[in-house]
């Protein structure tokens, strides 16, 4: 269409049916040749924003294997499709280049990282938590009461985490031993 | 609200737009403040004196909803006539041990109640043991029938203890503490009091930052007050409601990563109490209470059964022993002291910034500093993973990395859309989350890495013959996996938590069905029905258009999918609804049932004219009319006989630094607080230790909505980056004009643990208020910076000491003194210096600051 001044939006806002402005009125070829990239989606995973606690329901676009949006989801009753912008941004969270997608090693008295591979990274750590639970162990206090227990070995975190994952958590330290464990719910 | 949790705010703006008038109480105007139609302005720390003002107000007035009160609160209940309130002992109650700094809450009990001598309480374990967090959902471990005056006339009554206890919170006492005018406060009290009624629920919302004072649970106790008095509670459209802050937290809390818990809110043994299961049992169940906690030893042994699987049998008491014992105060501030003194080897951080997020950050990273090891799991390398390198005790030489041995692992976290699994929000409901693609590399989940990392422990265990190594050894640790990662499937752990018939595997379908004789397991009794009939609960998602205005087809509430607790009290004692427009659950006569919009939270057959035979206890001993099911009486707690550690009613004390002696009373801050008392954690003085001029304002530090906490998921990422760039301090126009400060200058704050720099930002956003006849200026920080991500800047919470609620060990981050200056802060040394300095100023050499801290005790 060339442009003239009848092809004006608010002629057609005006004259037409849409005076609001929020429909027909507004629309060119343009509009009409573009297509959301949701809607070509291979596929939308049901989640939930990993910000506040409000609890967000979000749709998770994924074509190719990738995140390709996160949108809001109309069907909650919590936030009728909205968020916030933390929650609009989460797209942008989980696709960051700046995400750290391999592991860091910082050796004692190192001034800088190496990299390691995740089952070294694991076997280490593995070790280090036997030692630690071995060496501090207690079968009773200063005051000969049974406590059967480590101090030696604290974990904080989990108010960002899965239920699942927070009672594997629980679980694996009381086995071990390990009774220092925080989240943020303390602070 | 509206700031950092705007998405939610949407329902405040409903019901405004259904002619709700919204009363937004707040230190600074936010866009929260903006979008009220009145704001009250208040001074940080004094919102018991604000809230207590109301009290006073409802009482004075009787303008309480008393059939709901005398019905469903206690207070007609008799107190002991050894108690001796606030009033008669300035700021004390009866049972104060100066030496231990803890009450012995005996005179506090309802008469009759009074503990024999060989069943003494031990508050100082207590204490240590943040105990008062397992009565979020045991209740007050009271009897069941105390003595009653129906007529609230008897002078021991909780309705009088609490009338003659708020007496003194005058709208002359509110003014001149809080800073807030007669008049608004006023306007307040008649607004609130007006929309309470049959007809009429008035809410009350508050953010977690209420938490974070040294009278924290004192603060939510008297909003719970104020709205049992005007019967608010499990109503629609009332209540008390808890903004929690992270999108798991409330999860975390159900099954907990805390050291004094276990899932479903069960204790962690102490080795005090708890040396046998039986003891256990018997200190949550309380045998003489009424209520649901009566069941508790199934709940423990289905615990124990779904931790120690075949091992757990009734003749080893459920493999009991293997659970370790804790001794006391094992919180997180207390881990890093112990870390600062070598005590600790090794330390996890999963998804958490402690560098940045906890308070005393100078601390926090010289306690990391001095580990064996830290593992850090989480999407990008944040300040607790380059303490060694970056922080600003690196600046200092406080940290030199070429001698700082602690090994760093760290370790890609998994996002949220790269996993499967629940959070739970902060109304109990818990939604699945579909995994949309595989973790990146190396990124895993935790449970990837906390199931594999249990796999290769177990390993290193699976020959060993010690004794201690066989709750390692006999840990149920058999999960299914799938998919090229080897990651454990999270719905058979959500099964596990859930529960299920041992021998048929037969899911749960709620904690009514789990047997203490070991028949059934389940990981965490209050989610039970979770999983029922075999269906994920959590995962459904029927549109909120095509169901009631409860939505109880989306996702799964607990407990029993009950989306708001007590709601019995949504009928009078009769059954029926209060008021038609405030219908929610009533009692249906010819059903023979409660029914209603939710699910009932009563037992569905037992009608309201119930009344329990003589000696009743447990489920059977609550009454007809005894909405509140978790507590020892069935009552909602106008006053709290036992349980709490800071007193049985809510007090205003100031807070631990604060430029004002205590309006009300000879005592100036909380006598129970938990201290540590050492040089690396000085307290600012208090009028009464003299010098408290040298940090003359009042700070505090909230969220802004473009960021997440300690900026860990948000200074990483572009876009909010770029909408919130710097860190800032907002003034207000006086103080800058008192202090030289210029609108996009900097500015230096300085308190006893550190001094950090921001932009300032001149706005009438903040007012200087008048309190005890004189001007206090606050001053106002976001704590979202540090110096990683795409915008860096100083930590506010470097500015904040230990200090912690005795209840729940939480600490008073949200109100503190300190100077502000123009200009940059010192770099190096010097700003070790510079903090000195002001130390000197106030007198807090190390030996003084000892002194001090224990007069202020006495």
């Amino acid at each position: 269409m060339a442009r003239t001044f009848l092809s004006w939006p608010v002629l057609r806002q005006l004259t037409g049916a849409d005076r609001l402005g929020r429909g027909a009125a507004v629309r060119s070829r343009n509009t009409d040749e573009i297509t959301a990239r949701t809607e070509t989606a291979d596929r939308v995973a049901k989640s939930v924003c990993p910000y506040c606690a409000v609890g967000c329901a979000q749709k998770v676009f994924v074509k190719d294997e990738k995140v390709i949006q996160i949108e809001g989801d109309p069907d909650s009753p919590v936030n009728r499709g909205r968020l916030c912008p933390k929650g609009a941004a989460s797209k942008n969270l989980v696709t960051s280049p700046l995400r750290q997608t391999t592991i860091k090693y910082r050796a004692p008295y190192a001034t800088e990282w190496t990299d390691l591979a995740l089952d070294t990274a694991m076997e280490m750590i593995a070790d280090r938590v036997v030692k630690a639970r071995n060496d501090t162990w207690q079968d009773v206090d200063e005051r000969g009461q049974r406590v059967r227990r480590t101090l030696g070995i604290a974990s904080l975190g989990g108010a960002t985490l899965d239920n699942e994952e927070n009672y594997l958590i629980k679980k694996l330290f009381t086995a071990m031993g390990a009774i220092q464990i925080e989240n943020q719910a303390r602070i | 609200m509206a700031e950092a949790h705007p998405v939610g705010f949407q329902w405040v703006m409903e019901a405004k737009a259904r002619g709700a008038k919204i009363i937004h109480v707040d230190p600074r105007f936010t866009r929260t403040s903006a979008l009220a139609d009145t704001f009250v302005p208040i001074r940080a720390g004094s919102d018991i004196a604000f809230l207590g003002g109301i009290v006073n107000y409802v009482l004075s007035n009787e303008l309480d909803f008393r059939e709901y009160v005398v019905n469903y609160t206690n207070a007609a209940a008799i107190v002991s006539d050894d108690f001796q309130d606030t009033d008669d002992l300035d700021g004390l109650f009866s049972g104060y041990d100066p030496e231990t700094r803890t009450y012995d809450p005996t005179s506090w009990q309802y008469a009759g109640d009074e503990p024999a001598a060989d069943d003494e309480q031990n508050p100082e374990m207590q204490r240590e043991t943040a105990s008062a967090l397992q009565h979020e959902s045991h209740g007050s471990g009271v009897k069941a029938n105390p003595p009653r005056d129906e007529t609230l006339q008897d002078p021991r009554c909780v309705y009088q203890v609490l009338k003659r206890h708020y007496a003194r919170y005058t709208p002359e006492m509110v003014a001149r503490t809080c800073g807030v005018s007669e008049e608004q406060f006023r306007e307040v009290c008649e607004a609130w009091t007006a929309n309470s009624n049959p007809d009429r629920t008035t809410a009350l919302v508050y953010s977690v930052g209420w938490t974070q004072h040294s009278v924290g649970v004192q603060y939510i106790r008297t909003g719970a007050i104020l709205q049992l008095l005007l019967g608010n509670m499990g109503r629609p459209g009332g209540g008390v409601m808890a903004l929690r802050g992270h999108a798991s937290i409330q999860g975390s809390t159900d099954i907990p990563t805390l050291f004094n818990l276990l899932p479903g809110y069960l204790p962690m043994p102490n080795a005090v109490e708890h040396q046998s299961l039986e003891q256990w049992i018997e200190a949550v169940s309380q045998p003489d209470a009424k209520g649901f906690w009566a069941n508790a030893s199934a709940y423990g042994v289905n615990l124990l059964k779904a931790y120690f699987g075949d091992a757990a049998t009734p003749e080893n008491d459920f493999c009991f022993d293997y659970l370790p014992k804790i001794t006391g105060d094992h919180g997180t501030y207390s881990t890093v002291m112990d870390m600062i003194d070598g005590k600790v080897k090794g330390y996890f951080l999963l998804g958490q910034n402690p560098a940045v997020g906890s308070a005393h950050g100078r601390a926090q990273r010289l306690g990391m500093a001095n580990l064996d090891w830290v593992v850090v799991r989480d999407l990008f390398e944040i300040e607790s993973a380059t303490f060694w390198k970056t922080s600003p005790e690196v600046a200092t030489g406080e940290i030199v990395p070429e001698e700082c041995r602690t090994e760093v692992f760290l370790m890609p976290a998994a996002s949220h859309v790269e996993k499967e699994g629940t959070f739970t929000q902060t109304q109990r409901m818990l939604q699945w989350r579909e995994k949309a693609v595989e973790p990146p590399d190396d990124c895993r989940s935790e449970l990837w890495f906390f199931y594999h990392l249990g796999r290769m422990v177990r390993e290193r265990y699976a020959d060993s013959t010690e004794e201690r190594d066989l709750p390692i050894q006999q840990l149920a640790w058999d999960y299914p996996t799938h998919g090229p990662l080897v990651e454990p499937s999270a719905e058979a752990v959500l099964m596990e938590i859930n529960g299920f018939e041992v021998e048929s595997g037969r899911p749960l379908s709620s904690f009514i069905e789990m047997k203490a004789d070991g028949s059934t397991l389940g990981g965490c009794w209050i989610y039970t029905g979770v999983y029922k009939d075999g269906v994920n609960q959590a995962a459904r998602r029927k549109p909120g258009s095509d169901q009631s205005f409860v939505a109880p087809e989306w996702g799964w509430a607990w407990p029993a999918n009950r989306r708001m607790l007590y709601n019995r009290a949504s009928a009078d004692p009769s059954g029926k609804p209060w008021s038609e427009r405030k219908a929610y659950v009533w009692w249906d006569e010819d059903a023979g049932e409660w029914t209603g919009h939710d699910v009932p939270d009563f037992e569905k057959t037992k009608p309201p004219s119930y009344r329990p035979p003589d000696g009743a206890a447990g489920v059977e001993g609550l009454a007809g009319n005894d909405p509140f099911i978790m507590q020892g009486d069935g009552k909602g707690a106008l006053y709290v006989p036992q349980g709490l550690i800071d007193g049985p009613m809510p007090t205003h004390y100031e807070p631990v630094e604060s430029p004002f002696r205590n309006p009300f009373y000879a005592q100036q801050a909380n006598p129970t607080s938990k201290e540590y008392v050492r040089p690396d954690n000085p307290s600012n003085p208090s009028p009464s230790q003299g010098h408290s001029e040298v940090y003359p304002y009042v700070f505090t530090t909230s969220r802004l909505t473009e960021h997440h906490t300690a900026g860990g998921m948000s200074r990483f990422v572009a876009r909010l980056a770029e909408l919130q760039p710097e860190m800032f301090i907002e003034v207000s126009p006086e103080l800058a004009d008192e202090r030289g400060l210029e609108p996009g200058g900097w500015a230096t704050i300085i308190t006893s643990r550190s001094a950090i720099e921001a932009r300032v930002l001149v706005t009438d956003r903040l007012t200087p208020l008048k309190v005890e006849g004189r001007t206090v200026h606050q001053v106002w920080l976001p704590y979202h910076w540090g110096e990683g991500g795409l915008v860096t800047g100083d930590s506010a919470n470097d500015l904040i000491g230990i200090s912690l609620d005795p209840n729940v060990l939480i600490q008073e981050s949200k109100v503190g003194t300190c100077d502000v200056r123009p200009g940059r802060r010192p770099t190096g040394p010097a700003l070790r210096r510079l903090v000195m300095d002001y130390q000197n100023d106030a007198g807090l050499t190390t030996a003084h600051a000892v002194e001090d801290t224990k007069e202020s005790q006495s």
